[in-house]
């Protein structure tokens, strides 16, 4: 492996020191099962790693129907998956952890590097989007909480600042009435980046959908919303007639490119199977 | 570069030996440990070769600096094993089945199979293809793989190496 120091602070005020005195060289480490790739495929010139095993504060999971969900940044992919809760309440959520890589990776890749990767095709970004969920930063500045919908910028970018740590992710308790899917589609189950990822979650009120949200992954420069096909769903009564037609509106919405894994109109075609998928899912559970 | 003393208790034995911060937890156990048995198939994440039991846990040691471990509780392949003289029952019933055959892949497989018949020495095909998904063999096509396992759980059920119909996440 190429060398680099590695450095391990005690405090947030000292990681983001470290990360700014540092400079370009200098990354976070957390889970690593990224990092740690990048690092020995030479995608990533990599000097220091700053890890932020020993900050305090920075793990523990809730989840409640009545608080809905937070994790900090060092909660890992399996852990957050066998939290009581995570399975019944957001399935969506569970699903992507389950089709993340494998049981090893799982156990040491965190939710947050996953997305503060900001890979278009990231598992748990889809779910979490589609759920309104928010993510914390903390800078000296000042922390913030950023919608997870405004956090990206473009592949591997968002608007995290130099020296500003993401600390932890809050989705908003599942409504009732409300049901949530997504679907992974690669070329095998394991082991594998997401060919397309469909998220959809429902708000439903006497079988009339209130509020729908779609979000797509791998089919963009970021995960996207669908907000046209979105509003076709919503005012309806989720029957095959509609759902097709807002599946067919999702993929217009996006904005796929070829690369190894797919070609850009596999994609789209996709896009619209999968999105009508979801909604079915989704009606299945709240039938 | 700096070394870290790294302090572990690897195989229910302290051990102790001073590191780089990039060296990886694989390359520690197998270079300053002398524990050879656990491979390094792609040093990647990909293929599983590399799986040891960290904190109770199964991880890729290729994937974890081994200054992270500090202070950790290890087993690796040469854990497996009781005593010299007493196989465990997934290395008896893998030379029955014939289930190794370059034995690259087995190391991991072993240790992957040992965590999940723990829980759960009964599993579905289904539940031992979603145990070993991060483990990848070249020569076996997994047959036999599956058919040792199934017959190790058997067993371990049958010894009380096992919590017999208790199922646990992974
Ligand atoms: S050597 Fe670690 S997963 Fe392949
Ligand atoms: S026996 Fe050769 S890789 Fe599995």
């Amino acid at each position: 492996m190429r060398r680099f120091e590695y450095h391990a602070p005690n405090s947030l005020e000292e990681v983001s020191g470290l990360l700014t005195s540092l400079g370009d060289g200098a990354f976070i480490l957390a889970g690593g099962t990224d990092l740690l790739v990048e690092i020995r495929e030479r995608l990533r010139t990599v000097k220091h790693l700053v890890d932020i095993k020993k900050v305090p504060g920075l793990s523990g999971i809730t989840c409640s129907a009545a608080q809905g969900l937070r994790f900090g940044a060092m909660t890992t992919a399996g852990e957050l998956a066998a939290h009581p809760g995570l399975a019944q309440l957001y399935p969506n959520l569970y699903d992507a952890l389950c089709a993340l890589a494998s049981i090893q990776v799982r156990n040491r890749a965190t939710v947050i590097g996953n997305i503060c990767r900001a890979s278009p095709s990231a598992d748990t970004i889809p779910p979490l989007v589609a759920d309104g969920a928010s993510i914390e930063t903390w800078h000296p500045d000042g922390a913030r909480i950023i919608p997870l919908a405004e956090f990206f910028t473009g592949p591997g970018r968002s608007v995290l600042r130099a020296g500003e740590i993401a600390t932890a992710i809050t989705v908003p308790p599942p409504q009732p009435g409300s049901y949530r899917a997504y679907i992974k589609h690669g070329r095998r189950k394991a082991m594998e980046l997401a060919t397309v990822g469909v998220a959809v979650s429902l708000d439903t009120k006497d079988g009339i959908c209130t509020a729908a949200r779609i979000a797509l992954g791998a089919v963009g420069p970021v995960v996207l919303r669908a907000p046209q096909a979105e509003a076709l769903l919503v005012g309806t009564r989720l029957d095959p007639k509609t759902v097709t037609s807002a599946a067919q509106q999702a993929m217009l919405e996006c904005t796929p490119i070829s690369n190894v894994r797919s070609s850009a109109d596999y994609r789209r075609e996709m896009v619209g199977v999968l999105t009508r998928r979801a909604v079915q899912q989704v009606l299945e559970v709240a039938a | 570069m700096t070394k870290t003393v790294l302090d572990l208790v690897v195989n229910g034995e302290s051990r102790s030996f001073a590191v780089e911060g990039h060296r990886s937890l694989l390359d520690a156990l197998r270079e300053e440990a002398g524990l050879t048995g656990t491979k390094k198939g792609c040093d990647v994440g990909d293929c599983g070769a590399c799986t040891v039991i960290l904190d109770g846990k199964p991880i890729n040691a290729c994937m974890i600096l081994a200054v992270e471990a500090q202070g950790a509780q290890i087993t690796t392949i040469e854990g497996l094993q009781a005593s010299p003289d007493d196989l465990h029952p997934l290395q008896q019933a893998f030379m029955e089945h014939g289930a190794s055959q370059c034995g690259f892949c087995t190391p991991g497989i072993l240790i992957m199979a040992k965590h999940l018949l723990e829980s759960n020495p009964l599993p579905t095909d289904e539940e031992i293809r979603f145990g070993l998904s991060g483990n990848i063999c070249r020569c076996t096509g997994y047959t036999k793989i599956f058919d040792a396992i199934r017959t190790a759980g058997k067993r371990m059920a049958e010894t009380g190496m096992a919590l017999p119909a208790t199922k646990v996440e992974a």
